[in-house]
């Protein structure tokens, strides 16, 4: 240590200077433009443009890893279901957990919550798919990802739309007959999504 | 190593046994050393074999130094389970810091068991380079740490009196977090100029999903490989998890293996139909930011006092930045005092309060106020159903909590009904 103070002589002193007012003015750039080409004030060495971590992501390595669907219906696969389908998948692969018909029985504990009720939100005793839940596309990314919860991710895609069709039907949302698939799913309206608000709160005296 | 200083380096007029005992160890060492082999046993005089500290005990040596250490066999702090849950017992701890065996957990498909070696973070979408890094990748990043709170926004229990501190909010800890900018990473990739959102995704078994706004990432977003010095426990996320500072504790995903930038929120189960709570007539959703909170952890239940002088001592926080002020009333509501705040005090960060107090042997009720640097001062119970409704739900609570002093010296959370 004692060597390296010594070694820098005063004539560096507007080089060092400079630099760090190089890196202070790409980090205030990187913060204005939200890109994030953000260099901490602060680092001794002023960053590379690319630190050449990591690799390049294939195509085929995004789509194995990438299961998730959208309101809008993006990423939604192939495949389709009715309620009458999914009632056999619900029959043996869910109604453990989520009671018989997937409705809160009066004196039965289930293991898994409630899913089915009619779709009113005002007055309702506890929340299901019916009442609360705000989109549809919902109901098939997490049927897919997440269940069963033993076995998360063992139903095939015309299975999953087929439980969600079931469902959906049961909390008298869709028709027995439709058909959920890709073009059909994203277009059911869920009875709910009028009651979403966004917190608005920002901190302040306010009790909200 | 004292008192053998002491006892090598001067003479002292007056010698007490536990400097000649001192003396007596640091010459059995020498000896030991030098002898190669030789053992000794020094011949005491029996008068000083006795502990001090159990005088009918001999003194014998004690273990000695070990690879892992513990704790003492005396204490024994315990997390407190359910089938999806622990809680971090606040009452038992001394300092902002969480224990990392203690911190809080919150699982939603259980703690999976990654190797490090294969694991892999995906970063995807609204990017111009897809790319996936390594743990090791991670780690080469430059590293930053920071002290923060996570707090579960369903942390509030009520209904009885003889409740703890941990289980009335005991879904909060506090770490040491280290590991690399999420800026730093965006930068790496390069995000859109319409990706206004990111999905973070985990590899427990119910590949958990957030959808976070991309400014969190400008701002302090973490993802983190280091608790308290150490790699991170296997239930707060290792290899690595998001850190989203301040905010609701779901949202900083742990086990994270994909980010995928959108121009949307996704819509995931985990922000829809739950982590969401009716207000009024309205069902109030993304609610990112842990609203300012305070819980007194000494006296609490089941502690008894005795009167007289107490240090009444608790614990603060915000998740919109640093605490400013924590007010204490002893006599139930009647006046408030201003607690002294242990420094330093954080951003995000549990922060310590003491008050002095001198209990004269009446029934009372003490409690604890918050105030943060917005302005915000944590609010009653009654304040929030005024404001949401009896039908509000169990996330973001954070009311004043008073615990009950009667006069056999018992303390008692006092349960408050929301209708």
């Amino acid at each position: 240590m004692h060597n390296l103070r010594t070694g820098v002589k005063l004539i560096w002193l507007p080089v060092i200077a400079g630099l760090l007012w190089v890196s202070a003015a790409a980090f205030v750039a990187g913060r204005a433009t939200k890109q994030g080409n953000a260099v901490p004030a602060t680092d001794t060495i002023p960053w590379p443009a690319s630190f050449g971590l990591g690799k390049a992501a294939t195509p085929a390595e995004i789509k194995a890893w990438d299961i998730d669907v959208s309101p809008d219906g993006r990423g939604l696969p192939a495949g389709q279901g009715t309620a009458a389908a999914g009632k056999i998948v619900y029959q043996t692969k869910c109604a453990a957990c989520h009671g018989k018909t997937g409705e809160a029985e009066a004196g039965v504990k289930l293991l898994g919550p409630a899913l089915v009720s009619d779709s009113v939100f005002v007055g309702r005793k506890g929340n299901t798919i019916g009442n609360y839940w705000p989109y549809a596309s919902t109901v098939f990314d997490y049927v897919r990802r997440a269940m069963p919860y033993h076995a998360p991710q063992s139903l095939t895609n015309n299975e999953v739309y087929a439980v969600t069709a079931y469902l959906l039907n049961a909390n008298k949302i869709i028709p027995a007959n439709a058909v959920m698939n890709a073009a059909t799913l994203p277009r059911v309206e869920m009875p709910a999504r009028k009651y979403y608000i966004n917190d608005d709160r920002k901190g302040g005296p306010e009790v909200k | 190593m004292e008192q053998n200083h002491e006892t090598n380096n001067s003479k002292p007029a007056k010698l007490s046994r536990r400097k000649i005992l001192g003396g007596m160890a640091a010459a059995g060492i020498l000896y030991i050393q030098t002898s190669l082999g030789k053992t000794l046993k020094p011949v005491l005089p029996a008068k000083w074999r006795k502990s001090d500290t159990s005088p009918n005990d001999l003194i014998t040596p004690g273990p000695g130094p070990s690879k892992v250490g513990g704790r003492s066999p005396y204490e024994r702090p315990q997390r407190l389970p359910s089938d999806i849950s622990s809680r971090t017992p606040l009452q038992d701890l001394l300092s902002p810091i969480t224990p990392s065996d203690l911190h809080y957990e919150r699982h939603h498909g259980g703690v999976p068991n990654i190797d490090p070696e294969k694991y892999e973070l995906l970063i995807h979408g609204m990017v111009d380079k897809p790319m996936k890094f390594t743990l090791r990748d991670l780690k080469r990043f430059p590293a930053v740490s920071r002290i923060c709170f996570l707090e579960c926004s369903g942390n509030f229990r009520s209904g009885k009196e003889n409740m703890t501190a941990q289980e009335v909010c005991g879904l909060t800890s506090q770490s040491e977090w280290t590991g690399v900018m999420l800026s730093t990473l965006f930068r790496e990739v390069g995000i859109k100029p319409k990706a206004d959102w990111f999905l973070a995704e985990g590899a427990d078994a119910a590949y958990l999903t957030r959808s976070i706004p991309t400014s969190k990432a400008w701002d302090d977003a973490m993802i983190v490989y280091g608790q308290n010095g150490e790699a991170i426990r296997p239930e707060q996320g290792y290899p690595a998890r998001l850190l989203l500072p301040g905010w609701e504790g779901n949202m900083n995903v742990k086990w994270l293996r994909r980010i995928e930038l959108s121009d949307q929120p996704f819509m995931t189960r985990e922000e829809t139909s739950k982590y969401t709570y009716p207000v009024k007539d309205k069902i109030r959703q993304f609610s990112f930011e842990m609203d300012a909170r305070s819980i007194i952890t000494s006296p609490s239940y089941p502690a008894k006092v005795e009167p007289g002088w107490h240090e009444i001592r608790g614990l603060a926080w915000s998740g919109r930045g640093k605490v400013t002020k924590v007010e204490v009333t002893t006599d139930a509501g009647r006046t408030w005092q201003v607690a002294q705040l242990q420094e330093p005090v954080l951003s995000k960060a549990h922060t310590y309060f003491r008050l002095l107090w001198y209990w004269d042997g009446s029934e009372t009720e003490i409690a604890s106020r918050v105030t943060d640097e917005t302005g915000y001062t944590q609010p009653t119970l009654k304040q929030l159903v005024d404001y949401r409704g009896a039908d509000m739900g169990g996330y973001h609570l954070n009311p004043i909590t008073s615990w009950q002093i009667k006069r056999d010296g018992s303390v008692l959370f006092k349960p408050e009904s929301r209708k």
